[in-house]
């Protein structure tokens, strides 16, 4: 395990059915599918030999659409779900082995949840739910909603404590669902398709609250979503499941631009590459010829197309925050890389940058 | 037993086999009040003591105070000036009437019955919501408790108890506990799934689970139950005095022995008036229990 992990799963199975234990060996050792599972045995496969590991501090998003096992996943790492086999360290402690106290203990102060319908607690008060987390553990009612109203105030909901969650829009009430859950100041924050029963005005704006948040408080997010934007403008890394099994993991370039197989293809073909793209996942290392304006290399694709508006031919040096020049950029690439990729040429496509970028 | 036409005739067990069967039933369960008799008496000794405190107090303290408390119990449940007129008028018009002290009589005992009722019965209405099997071994029992007839129950309290207060008690709570039960059972069953994954997800106790989210979000329904509960005692009233429990029961059994038509009707309208305020009293706190549901 590396310093930096602060979750790793490893051959996570789920089998939903009378007899899991029966059907994990069907499963494990003779690598039956979740089709012949469930019409020939009877049990659903649920997760398939989940390995992953989540670094301190990133955005993970899991992403698949509903059946793939992603709220499944995420509530086996506070154990909501407990599994048919495998581990969950957190922080090199295996969830698995916690005590009913030790396991209370891991979810009031290490591991809080936001959920897709909010889950509010409706004879509640806006600052009763958001000071629920701090009661629970045991803090006094004063010092919990004191603490309580710093984070309504984070969250834009200043003036609504005493309202219950019934008078607040759906946008207000996961504001307050993600309070509640800031609010106990664990460091690991697991989110549950937590904007996705949102407009998506609304939810535009949640994840700027959220990437707001993150940028100070550098929790572990774990984040659940069905949406590929959403993923590619939270995530750090993204992991893409489908029938339980984790079928790509890796950095939002590598996902886009070297998609594992043909489902993931088709998930990232309608996706604006050029905005979603930063510059340095297209550039090289090597600094000759290049000249004029340095592009910082944090820039999207979209934005750096102006620096080739006089001199298209040319290469322009590429900078990085702290590092000055890094190396250079062209217009060939970043054409290459905003084009659809083909699917079964897309290994010919990927230049060793981007492999080196991830 | 042997009967040729028994294809035409039930084939019934003679009469002289049944009298044995019941006369060992009778028998046996003599025998038990005897031994076990005294023990139980004593055991109940304390409910008895409740009881006839909580009557010495209604008729011991002033009519005028009685009221006063009651109005300011319908206030604090409803905030509503017309409840308060009504229980207000209600217990003047029992009062002008003379009927005061047999209605602090029913009252004391409601308020006993229910009192246990609700102590015993949201405890099992809870045990029974976490465990499928207990409810259904419950279930079947609370079906009886309701439909059997109330007198055949009193036969063996009385057998047990003799006649009196305690018996009375017994009688009624044991007509009047089910809907508690159930409705507390139901309540926590219809709690929301995702409010109680939320609620584990934040490390509660079962404690703090069952306290702080269930049984809350379960009272309008509890409520409902205790609702019930009551009136099923108040319609007790009269049976239990056959057994002896002093109250509004007495006169309405000598109106209907003696065919006093007026005092059968006033004795039973004080019934009913009980049955109204008590009704809409925890119907009017119930509501307010749950005005979170309001606020949108």
């Amino acid at each position: 395990m590396t310093p930096e992990s602060k979750i790793a799963i490893a051959g996570l199975y789920k089998i939903f059915g009378p007899d899991p234990a029966a059907a994990l060996p069907l499963v494990r050792d003779r690598g039956i599918g979740k089709t012949e599972l469930l019409e020939q045995h009877g049990h659903v496969l649920g997760l398939d030999n989940i390995s992953m590991t989540v670094r301190q501090g990133d955005v993970h998003v899991v992403m698949g659409l509903s059946g793939s096992g992603k709220s499944t996943l995420i509530r086996h790492l506070n154990r909501l779900i407990e599994p048919t086999a495998g581990s969950i360290h957190v922080d090199g402690t295996d969830i698995m082995d916690l005590s009913p106290r030790a396991l209370r203990h891991f979810r009031r102060h290490r591991a809080s949840m936001v959920f897709q319908r909010f889950a509010l607690h409706p004879h509640r008060t806006v600052l009763g739910n958001v000071a629920y987390g701090l009661r629970v553990q045991g803090v006094k009612r004063a010092t919990a909603e004191a603490r309580a109203r710093g984070w309504i105030e984070r969250v834009g909901l200043s003036g609504f404590e005493d309202r219950f969650p019934t008078a607040l829009s759906g946008g207000m009430q996961q504001r307050v669902g993600l309070a509640r859950a800031l609010a106990t100041d664990s460091d690991i924050l697991l989110m549950d398709e937590a904007f996705s029963a949102l407009d998506p005005l609304i939810r535009t704006d949640m994840q700027g609250v959220l990437l707001a948040l993150q940028a100070e408080l550098r929790k572990t997010i774990v984040f659940i979503t069905h949406d590929l934007d959403e993923a590619l403008r939270l995530g750090d890394r993204i992991a893409i499941l489908r029938d339980g099994a984790v079928i790509q993991e890796g950095t939002t370039p590598e996902i886009v631009m070297r998609p594992a197989d043909a489902y993931i293809a088709d998930f990232v073909k309608d996706i604006n590459r050029a905005r979603v793209l930063r510059v340095k996942a297209v550039m090289t290392s090597d600094r000759a010829g290049a000249r004029g304006p340095a592009v910082d290399a944090q820039t999207t694709l979209e934005e750096a197309l102006t620096a080739f508006h006089d001199d298209p031919s040319g290469r322009r040096p590429v900078s990085r925050e702290g590092e000055g020049i890094v190396g250079s950029v062209g217009l060939p690439e970043i054409l290459r890389a905003i084009e659809r990729p083909d699917i079964s040429g897309s290994d010919a496509r990927v230049t060793p940058q981007a492999r080196a970028a991830g | 037993m042997a009967d040729p036409n028994w294809l035409i005739d039930f084939p019934a067990i003679d009469d002289a086999t049944l009298r044995a069967i019941n006369r060992a039933i009778d028998d046996a369960y003599l025998g038990f009040t005897r031994t076990f008799g005294a023990a139980i008496e004593d055991a109940f000794l304390p409910l008895l003591r409740l009881m006839v405190w909580v009557e010495q107090m209604l008729l011991g303290a002033p009519w005028w105070l009685v009221i006063a408390v009651i109005a300011g119990l319908a206030w604090a449940a409803s905030r509503r000036p017309a409840l308060v007129g009504l229980v207000v008028g209600s217990f003047l018009f029992i009062g002008i009437m003379g009927m005061w002290e047999d209605t602090m009589r029913t009252m004391a005992m409601i308020a006993v019955c229910t009192l246990m009722a609700v102590t015993a019965g949201i405890p099992i209405g809870v045990l029974m919501s976490r465990s499928d099997r207990l409810k259904g071994a419950v279930v079947p029992v609370l079906d009886v408790m309701q439909t059997m007839p109330s007198f055949v129950y009193l036969i063996p309290v009385v057998m047990l108890l003799g006649l009196g207060k305690v018996p009375g008690v017994l009688a009624v709570v044991i007509y009047a506990i089910p809907p508690v039960i159930r409705l507390t059972d139901l309540g926590i069953r219809l709690v929301n799934e995702e409010v109680l994954e939320a609620t584990d997800a934040f490390g509660a106790s079962p404690w703090q689970r069952l306290w702080g989210v269930q049984v809350p979000l379960a009272l309008p329904n509890i409520m409902a139950g205790i609702n019930q509960t009551i009136m099923m005692a108040l319609s007790m009233v009269v049976v239990a005095s056959m057994i002896g429990v002093k109250g509004l029961g007495q006169p309405v059994l000598r109106a209907v022995t003696n065919q006093y038509f007026a005092m059968g009707v006033l004795n039973g309208l004080a019934v009913v008036l009980l049955a109204i305020i008590f009704d809409r009293l925890t119907q009017s706190y119930g509501r307010r229990l749950q005005r979170y549901r309001d606020d949108a």
